[in-house]
Formats: C-alpha cells, sequence, structure tokens
C-alpha cells in the first residue's frame, strides 16, 4: 500500500460534497489530475468530465462515479439558536449524538437528544423521530446563530479518515469516493486507450447528474464504479449479505434500474481469471446506480458495474477492506489492458 | 382468417427473460425471412427490422423479453436463491416450476416461516433444482444465470394459454402484419424490443436509432371481466383494444382517432382501453426529442405475469387486421 494511496482516500472523504455542493471535491480532483488529462471541464450540473488519449485508436473506455455523498440541510433556527435538519440519503436512526460540519466554514455542531434520565419507557423502545433532533451549534440565540450559520447550509457528518485492524479505513462517503480514487488512479496511470472520466453530481438524489453527462459522452462502454454495501454480518443469512468484505470487487448482474449485458460480464469475469484477480456478485436485485442513465443514454451503450463492498453505507464510519480497493483498480487496469486495444464496439 | 397458433406457440416457447432475449430474436428473425428490407440489432439488443413504406417513418414495438429469476447466490447445500427480474408477486411463485436457458428445471419453494403470510417476501424463496450440494449445482446453474417460467403453450378454439403472452402476442401481431402488409402509406419500423419489463429501457435506445414521426406499440392489457374484478371496461373477446391511458402514457389525440376510424371503416372489433395502472414501451415513445404522436393495440388478456396467461384468439385476428389496415390507409 502506498501512502499516495491511502492519502488520496483520506483527502476525498475528509471533503465534503452533499449533491449539488460537489464543488470541494470537483478542485481536488481537478489539482490531482493536473498534467494527467486532455481535457477536463465542469458542466452545468457540477458534472466534472475529463478526457485522456483522445483520438488514439482503440476502446474508448468511460468510466464514471459519483462525488456527492448522503447528508443533510439546515432547513430552521429556532429562538434558542438550534438548527432543524432535513435529510438527503441518511437514515434519521443514524443521527442522534453525532458531531456534523456546517457549511463553507465548516462549523461545528452536535445533533442533540435527551439524555436518557429523561426518557420515558416507550420512548426508549423506538428510533427518534427527524423532528425531535436539532443540531446545537453553542448558540444561545436565533440571532448568535445566524451570525454562523444560515438556512439552507449544508450539513455534513465530522467524520476522520482512519486506517485500523487489517488493512480496514473507516471513513464518511466511501460512497462514492473510492469510485473517484480510482478513476484518479487510472486517469494518473500510464493507459493507452481513449478514455472519457464521469465525476458525477447528484447521484444520490435520483441519478441526475449522469442523466445529463449520458448525452454528451460518446463512448464504447462504460464501467460504472461505485461502493457497495456489504450487510457480512453472522445475524445475516449468507444469501442476504449483498458482498463480503474481502472478497474482492463486486460485479453487479441486475440492480432495480439495470439489467447488466452477460455479454460484458463474462469479459470482466475473463480479464479477474485471467489476472488471478478475486471478484464476487453482487448478491442482491435491490438498490440503483448511474448505469441506468448511461446504457440506455443515445442507441444504448454496454456498461459494466463494479463496486468496492462497504460495510456501514451512508453512514459516518463506513468501513472497508483496502485490498478489495486496490483489487478494483487491478481489475479496471486488467480490463483496460485485455479489451482497450481492440476495434470499437461492433454495431 | 383464423390466426396461425403454430408461429404463435414458437415465439411464445423461446427463452428470454429482459436481458437475455437473443432466442426470440432468432425466432423471430428466422420466420421473417424475406417479408423486410433490412434488419439490425443495436447494443441493447433490439430488433430493428424496416419496411421500405411511402409516407412518414412510424416505429411499431412489441416487446420480446418476459418476467423471470436472475441467481445471486447458491446456498452450500446446493439451494439457489435469486432474484426478480420484473414484477413478481411473491405468493404467486411458490411452487411454481422455473427452467433455465440449458433447459435444467426447478421449483420455487419458500423457507419454513413460522408465519406465512405476513413473513413471506422475496428473500425467502429459493429455487431447488435437487441437485445434492453447491458443487453439483453449479455444474448446472452458476451465479448470474436467469430462469422462466416452466408451463407449456396451450390452444384450442377459442383461446391461447401460456407463459410470455405478455408480450410475444404482441411481437406475433406484428410478424403477421409484416407478413400480410401490401403497399403501406409509412415507412415502417418494426422494432422488436428489450428490457421492457424492467422499465421500457429498450425502447428508449431503439426510439433514439429510428427517430420516428409516429409510435405504436403492442402489448397485453389486463381482461377486467374475472368474478369481482376491478371497475374497468376491457374483456376478453371484446375485439382489439385501442390504448386510451395507462400509468406510463396518455396516448395522442390523433393516434386514437385514427385506428378508431380505421376499425369503424373496416368493421373491425375494436374497444377501449383506460388503465390506470401498467405502463407499455409508449411510455418511452412518446417522450422521445420533442414528442412523437403514439399510441398502443393491446390484447385484453387475464392473468398477466403468471404462467397461464390467457387471451382469446379472436382478439388476435382484430388486433392484426386493425394493424395491417391502418398502416396501408395511412394518417
Amino acid at each position: 500500500m502506498s501512502v499516495d494511496r491511502t492519502a488520496l482516500i483520506k483527502k476525498l472523504t475528509d471533503a465534503n460534497g452533499l449533491p449539488g455542493d460537489e464543488g470541494e471535491i470537483r478542485n481536488i480532483i481537478r489539482t490531482e489530475l493536473e498534467g494527467h488529462t486532455d481535457s477536463i471541464i465542469t458542466d452545468r450540473l457540477g458534472n466534472l468530465i475529463v478526457t485522456k488519449n483522445s483520438g488514439r485508436p482503440g476502446l474508448h473506455i468511460g468510466l464514471s462515479a459519483h462525488m456527492d455523498e448522503v447528508g443533510m440541510a439546515v432547513l430552521r433556527i429556532n429562538e434558542a439558536g438550534l438548527l432543524t435538519i432535513g435529510t438527503f440519503g441518511v437514515d434519521p436512526r443514524l443521527l442522534p449524538s453525532k458531531i456534523v460540519s456546517i457549511g463553507k466554514d465548516k462549523v461545528k455542531g452536535v445533533i442533540g437528544t435527551k439524555p436518557v434520565h429523561m426518557t420515558k419507557p416507550d420512548e426508549r423502545e423506538r428510533a427518534i423521530d427527524l423532528d425531535a433532533l436539532y443540531i446545537d451549534i453553542g448558540a444561545s440565540t436565533k440571532e448568535e446563530a445566524e451570525k454562523s450559520v444560515s438556512l439552507g447550509d449544508f450539513v455534513y457528518f465530522d467524520s476522520e479518515f482512519v486506517e485500523f485492524g487489517e488493512r480496514k479505513i473507516k471513513a464518511k462517503a466511501l460512497d462514492d469516493r473510492l469510485g473517484c480514487a480510482v478513476m484518479i488512479e487510472i486517469l494518473k496511470s500510464d493507459v493507452k486507450t481513449p478514455i472519457t472520466a464521469i465525476f458525477c453530481s447528484q447521484e444520490e438524489v435520483g441519478l441526475r447528474g449522469s442523466a445529463v453527462a449520458a448525452n454528451r459522452a460518446h463512448v464504447d462502454v462504460y464501467i460504472n464504479l461505485e461502493g457497495t454495501v456489504s450487510a457480512d454480518m453472522p445475524s445475516t443469512d449468507a444469501h442476504e449479505r449483498v458482498t463480503v468484505l474481502g472478497k474482492g470487487p463486486a460485479l453487479s448482474l441486475i440492480d432495480r434500474t439495470s439489467v447488466y449485458l452477460k455479454e460484458y460480464i463474462n469479459k470482466i469475469v475473463a480479464a479477474a481469471e485471467e489476472n488471478g484477480i478475486p471478484y464476487q456478485y453482487r448478491a442482491t436485485g435491490a438498490g440503483g446506480t448511474d448505469a441506468a442513465n448511461y446504457h440506455v443514454a443515445h442507441g444504448g451503450t454496454p456498461v459494466i458495474g463494479l463496486a468496492t463492498p462497504c460495510r456501514y453505507l451512508h453512514s459516518p464510519v463506513s468501513v472497508c477492506d483496502l485490498r478489495d480497493y486496490e483489487n478494483t483498480v487491478k481489475l479496471v487496469r486488467a480490463f483496460i489492458q485485455k479489451y482497450g486495444n481492440s476495434a470499437r464496439a461492433e454495431s | 382468417m383464423p390466426i396461425n397458433t403454430a408461429v404463435l406457440k414458437k415465439v411464445c416457447e423461446a427463452f428470454g427473460p429482459s436481458g437475455h432475449e437473443c432466442q426470440v430474436r432468432e425466432v423471430i428473425l428466422e420466420d421473417l425471412k424475406g417479408c423486410y428490407d433490412d434488419y439490425q440489432v443495436d447494443v441493447l439488443g433490439n430488433l430493428i427490422v424496416h419496411k421500405k413504406g411511402d409516407g412518414p417513418k412510424i416505429m411499431l414495438a412489441g416487446h420480446m423479453d418476459e418476467i423471470g429469476f436472475i441467481v445471486t447466490y447458491i446456498e452450500d447445500e446446493g439451494f439457489i436463491r435469486f432474484s426478480n427480474i420484473g414484477g413478481f408477486d411473491p405468493f404467486m411463485l411458490v411452487s411454481r416450476r422455473v427452467i433455465f436457458a440449458n433447459g435444467v428445471q426447478g421449483v420455487i419453494r419458500s423457507e419454513r416461516l413460522e408465519n406465512f403470510r405476513t413473513e413471506l417476501s422475496q428473500s425467502k424463496l429459493y429455487i431447488d433444482i435437487g441437485a445434492p450440494n453447491k458443487e453439483h449445482v453449479e455444474k448446472l446453474v452458476k451465479v448470474g444465470d436467469v430462469a422462466v417460467y416452466s408451463a407449456s403453450f396451450y390452444a384450442d378454439e377459442y383461446k391461447v394459454m401460456t407463459p410470455a403472452l405478455d408480450d410475444r402476442v404482441g411481437c406475433f401481431i406484428m410478424m403477421e402484419t409484416l407478413k400480410q402488409l401490401k403497399n403501406p402509406k409509412f415507412d415502417c419500423y418494426f422494432v422488436f424490443t428489450t428490457q421492457e419489463e424492467v422499465g421500457l429501457r429498450g425502447a428508449k435506445t431503439s426510439v433514439y436509432t429510428v427517430d420516428p414521426d409516429y409510435g405504436l406499440a403492442f402489448d397485453v392489457t389486463g381482461a377486467f371481466d374475472t368474478p369481482k374484478a376491478l371497475k374497468y371496461s376491457m374483456k376478453m373477446g371484446g375485439g382489439a383494444c385501442i390504448k386510451i391511458k395507462d400509468a406510463s402514457v396518455i396516448c395522442h389525440k390523433a393516434m386514437i382517432d385514427f385506428l378508431t376510424k380505421v376499425a369503424v371503416d373496416n368493421n373491425i372489433k375494436y374497444q377501449y382501453e383506460i388503465l390506470d395502472m401498467g405502463g407499455t414501451d409508449t411510455g418511452a415513445i412518446h417522450v422521445h426529442k420533442s414528442g412523437v404522436i403514439s399510441g398502443c393495440i393491446s390484447v385484453s388478456s387475464r392473468y398477466i405475469h403468471g404462467d397461464a396467461e390467457m387471451c382469446a384468439q379472436s382478439d388476435i385476428e382484430d388486433c392484426i387486421n386493425l394493424t395491417v389496415k391502418a398502416l396501408e390507409t395511412g394518417i
């Protein structure tokens, strides 16, 4: 494991980017990619679209991962200076007692709840309603709070990247900064084939960035890179674990928004097996990804779905195994090496 | 003229859950030999058959895919866990026979549940192919393999009863239309689409390729003539359904009026289809670019998405006649 690699993931996950507010992530990616691309543009929805090796012969490969993460926004500031919040893709049951970071100035706050001494027996039996939660930023009045936060400010989990255990990392937003990191590594490598890489905005609120980016890009095949659910707990039946940490990148068969083409599943499996790279299948039909928009773009484009398994997805403490991440990078590289020189897809 | 049930049988029996329609495509192409000017197959597997004609461009669409199952996990003991391809009610699946592309058959059953009525869900179901363990199963069935209902085609003088009637009957209507068609007043693109059951996805890419002036889909719709059925007007044997709306589309008035006039002028039995649920390829076609004048001709069918979907042969005949006359009349 190179220091660079963990440093890159740390940089990407410590940064903030809710749907529609991906600027900080875009800037990091732009800086990382300086000197490694032909063009980098930001479109009107905030997608960052990067090209490399344009005009060279070979299969034109599209890579995509989304920059946005789940989080919250300030909806109301009450007379006591406390903030009421709305959520984007976060389960409200996770929120009590979390530290958060608000707006551009990263104002610190805590999500408070009634202490256990004060709760009634029935309150202890169920999750706390979102309406009963508020952020305390240490202000005593509305006016005081308004000096540092505004209505509509985005609220982020305050959770730093940590390495622990056997090659594990904990961070927020592994979904889908891991995908962004894979793309950065590929774009900085010595690949020879033409690549269009799409760092998407607004995936978590309905695959919106990719709906626009798919109109612009014309490629022969996409690889959509994700962080996906791993429910590999002893209490979960084996067939419902979706993916298992440490067993390699997960290939998509089907989800709510795409049926992945068998021909291309077979291609990436061949690349994995020839190079001794472990892989697993994503054992569920649930979920949806940006592949939804790419595969029906134009007259149809093949998409491969590839994901790094993550425990505790959409929480401040997502956990992944760095070996799965490394194998995801290896597998994308192996695919490009195996098929990059072939002629354009027959059509 | 009675319908050619031998061709319908062949099309219904072809294996083709969403995303895996190649066998259906081959059956259709083989049967249509010599009836078209040219054809192409796109990335998503849509079969686009061109029959030249003098007039505006029309895209006819019937979907080749059927609902099915995909293997997600194989247990050590050999039981196969699966996800659905298209919409299913888990209660309808228990004890159904299924068949994989290689011919291997199995049965869907549920784990033992304390309370079957409240606890049953897709994730409690498994396919049992009777092999002793995972190692033996994997010689026959692998993760990612797909299956469909295993049940036979049946036709007598009134009806057809078969799995995959949705929407092989639509494909069949288009095939028979193409065979009978003389001097069409449209430039006709017969598109046998893919992935309709999972979200009209094949229609999205094929309408981009064809870029038509008019759109006309062919699909099944409900028949609400069974005991205590919901209050909709479509009946099995009530004639070709001219769609007015479903959950995916409000059909264009110009298309509804055109089809109605053709039916009246040619004494073809028809009924209107108004449905609050469901969707069909018209849903994807009519919003292409700045809009396509679109409609749908449906076959009123009972027990859709079961393994014994049923419709009247007379309705199929009416649909074929209406389509042939419409294309030969021009809008």
